[in-house]
């Protein structure tokens, strides 16, 4: 007996997949959601900041329901020296009512996305994995699942099974990564009582705090970050593959020697960890996003390298693929066209939107970081910015007309000098310029 | 031939942990799964089901979130799930309990099909007590064949079953008559995973919900917690057991033991081993 038919299928019950089901099925149309976990975010990590707007365009108010944790109202930036730290930030009572972002954690919030698009008629399957993308010559026409009697047959095709895309790369849109794409972020949860976060990083109720820091990682490429959440913080840091294998670091050492960082130790003392995990990152950029379309798919979120790292952006780019791929289909149910041409609604829309236009922008990152050495920019700048604010305020008799001279040889020299200074202060420019 | 599939939903045992302040179980965080004795029981109905044709219907009393539960039989393979849910029937022993289910039982009976076998779990897995399903079985006044490990024959002509019982001192074959029910050990088979059809189906699938109303011969004395005579006069976690604990260090393992027994002589041991 074969299986009923049905509008559309989408793979992966991540941001971009709820995002897609919830538009398709709110729009009547006869959805199927298959995820691989036993439930929505069992298995799904991210650092966890949610941003409002891009879910706002989806579900309206929906702070007012969502599992969110706290409200962001300061970000701050850490430059990490061995036992120092210079900070920026910028803290603003504007990030609140509705908030500009709030932390979450994936096991709640997919669920509840999920369960969103449930009651809007999507029809979830768990504990499914898709292993194969069903064609008619070269047009998608289904799925195959790993249970028994597992076809299932659509009109269309969502796929958004993430970074790692399986069925992507089946689709030949989606090369094998390389190393130098894509990061490997390791991440814990670790519970304290409310009371302390309150105290430690100066919040009030609802009020939340995130950090990102730079440095410390043993001159990889990468970020740490430092998220707080109801009762536990989020804490992790992701490195370049690429330097992973330079350096035979392992993802977990590196995390359990960022921690003794004294500026860490003591925001994490008293902590229990309660969860470790990891995951991948894309970091390709502009020039990895495969086509977004053919006859009878689309593909939406990580699976389409839609993440802008140098904000740390993901989610919100992929629940805004999975409604611009919602809205082409809809148009295509409508006109009963669902070609590549039927969906190019997708891509048109795609492209007038700040996901492509953000991801063109950093166009040049990608190339920067492969040119440059990353113990320069993540490990020698750092420490000498740290050094410079450190000579600048100890009072020890040396003037300060020579301390500025110290600063100032410090930065050239880790440089390679003042011209190669300038240089990488160009690059990094055109970089974040376009 | 019409098999009623006991369930019940619990938190998943194996993520289970105690507040060591209020000493009460810690629910929140904890998955709610299927009591897996339950799910051999659904196997081996389901078993019956692909070899005779034999109609497969789940019931379980519990809360409304119980359906998750019931949607995984669904999605198994049994054909009809019926859930018994309404406040009244909270707070039940095993005592209001069965008598609950044995009611359930006969009114899948007289409004589906008469009733050949009913499975129950062992035991549940947050109970551990066993009681229901021999309960529902004297009140039915079916034959009962508690921890069966097999069924090595259903014979329909006869109408009659035989199995094996699991006991602490062997093996006992036993052969009976229908109607029976049989509580089962996780030997008797590996429950299987759901097709596609089936998940399909049972994510649109809404469970037959019958509340007290539903029963017009309840006696509601014998209900919920007003029915349940079992007082849990106590629970506590048992206190850790303090050792004080001493780091020795010497050179070499003789420097070592001379040391070690130095300490020990040192103790009130040599008195209470009468050696000194
Ligand atoms: C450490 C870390 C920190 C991050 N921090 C942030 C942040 O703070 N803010 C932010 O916005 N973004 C952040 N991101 C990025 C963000 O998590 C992703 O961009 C986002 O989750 C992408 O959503 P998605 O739906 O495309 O993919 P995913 O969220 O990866 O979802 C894919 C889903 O598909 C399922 N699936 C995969 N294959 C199959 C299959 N074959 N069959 C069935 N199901 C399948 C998976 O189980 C999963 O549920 C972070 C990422 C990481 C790793």
């Amino acid at each position: 007996m074969a299986n009923e038919r049905f509008d559309a299928i989408v793979i992966g019950a991540g941001p971009a997949g709820s995002a897609a089901a919830y538009t398709m099925a709110k729009a009547g149309l006869n959805v199927v959601l298959i995820e691989r976990g036993e439930f929505p975010g069992a298995k799904n990590i991210f650092g966890g900041v949610i941003y409002r707007k891009q879910l706002e365009e989806i579900i309206p108010e929906f702070w007012k329901e969502a599992p969110l944790e706290r409200q962001i109202v300061e970000q701050r930036l850490w430059l990490l020296g061995d036992q120092s730290v210079v900070t920026f930030g910028h803290r603003n009572e504007a990030f609140k009512e509705p908030a500009n972002c709030w932390t979450g954690l994936r096991v709640k919030f997919d669920q509840w996305f999920a369960g969103k698009a449930e009651q809007a008629g999507s029809l979830n399957i768990y504990e499914t994995v898709v292993t194969e993308l069903l064609r008619e010559g070269n047009k998608v026409v289904g799925v195959r699942t790993d249970r028994e009697e597992g076809d299932l047959y659509a009109n269309v095709v969502v796929v958004a099974d993430g970074v790692n895309s399986l069925l992507g790369k089946s689709l030949g849109v989606h090369r094998e990564w390389k190393p130098d794409e894509v990061s490997l972020a390791v991440k814990e949860v670790i519970a304290m009582p409310k009371e302390k976060i309150l105290d430690r990083f100066n919040l009030e109720d609802n009020e939340g705090v995130t950090i990102e820091f730079v440095g410390q990682t043993g001159g990889m490429a990468g970020l740490g970050f430092l998220y707080t959440n109801q009762d536990t913080l989020s804490f992790g840091v992701g490195v370049m593959v690429s330097d992973l294998k330079r350096t035979h670091v392992k993802p977990y050492e590196l995390l359990e020697s960022v921690k003794q960082h004294p500026m860490l130790k003591r925001v994490l003392q008293g902590g229990e960890t309660k969860e470790y995990s990891g995951h991948l990152i894309p970091e390709g950029g502009y020039h990895s996003i495969p086509p977004l379309s053919g006859d009878g798919w689309l593909i939406c979120g990580d699976a389409a390298q839609l993440v802008n790292f140098v904000h740390r952006e993901g989610t919100n780019l992929a629940m805004t693929s999975g409604r611009f791929a919602a809205e082409a289909i809809i148009e295509a149910h409508a006109a009963g066209n669902f070609s590549r041409a039927g969906l190019m609604g997708y891509d048109r829309r795609v492209q007038g939107s700040f996901v492509h236009k953000d991801l063109k922008k950093y166009r040049g990152m990608h190339a920067m970081m492969r040119d440059v050495d990353p113990g320069l920019l993540f490990d020698k700048l750092p420490r000498a910015v740290n050094e410079a604010a450190y000579q600048m305020l100890l009072i020890d008799g040396v003037s300060k007309a020579e301390k500025q001279r110290m600063a100032i040889r410090g930065l050239t020299g880790v440089a390679g000098g003042t011209m190669n200074l300038v240089k990488l202060g160009i690059k990094g420019w055109r970089a974040i310029n376009g | 031939m019409h098999i009623v599939v006991c369930i019940k939903q619990v938190p998943d045992s194996r993520e289970i942990r105690i507040d060591p302040v209020t000493n009460t179980l810690v629910r929140q965080g904890v998955p709610a799964i299927v009591n897996y004795y339950d799910l051999h029981g659904l196997e081996e109905a389901l078993r019956f089901k692909d070899e005779m044709g034999a109609r497969v219907t789940v019931v379980s009393m519990g809360p409304p979130s119980a359906e998750k539960a019931l949607r995984q039989c669904i999605s198994m393979g049994a054909d009809e799930a019926v859930l018994v849910s309404d406040r009244g029937f909270a707070g039940a022993d095993t005592l209001a309990t069965s008598y609950v289910i044995a009611m359930t039982v006969q009114k899948v009976a007289a409004e589906m099909e008469p009733v050949d076998i009913v499975f129950c779990g062992k035991q549940t897995l947050d109970g551990d007590t066993g009681q229901v399903g021999p309960g529902v079985a004297c009140r039915l006044d079916y034959e009962q064949m508690t921890y069966v490990e097999k069924v090595v024959e259903l014979n329909e002509g006869e109408r009659t079953v035989t199995v094996h019982r699991h006991l602490e001192d062997g093996v006992e074959v036993v052969k009976t008559k229908l109607p029976v029910l049989i509580t089962v050990l996780t030997e008797l088979n590996k429950p299987r995973r759901a097709s596609l059809p089936g998940v399909l189906r049972a994510a649109k699938y809404k469970p037959i919900v019958w509340s007290t109303n539903d029963f017009p011969d309840l006696d509601r004395s014998k209900i919920g917690l007003k029915g349940s005579p079992t007082i849990v006069s106590k629970t506590w976690v048992p206190e850790p057991r303090k050792v004080n604990t001493e780091m020795i260090a010497a050179d070499g393992v003789e420097a070592l033991s001379a040391a070690l027994i130095d300490k020990l002589w040192n103790t009130d041991l040599p008195t209470r081993l009468g050696w000194s």
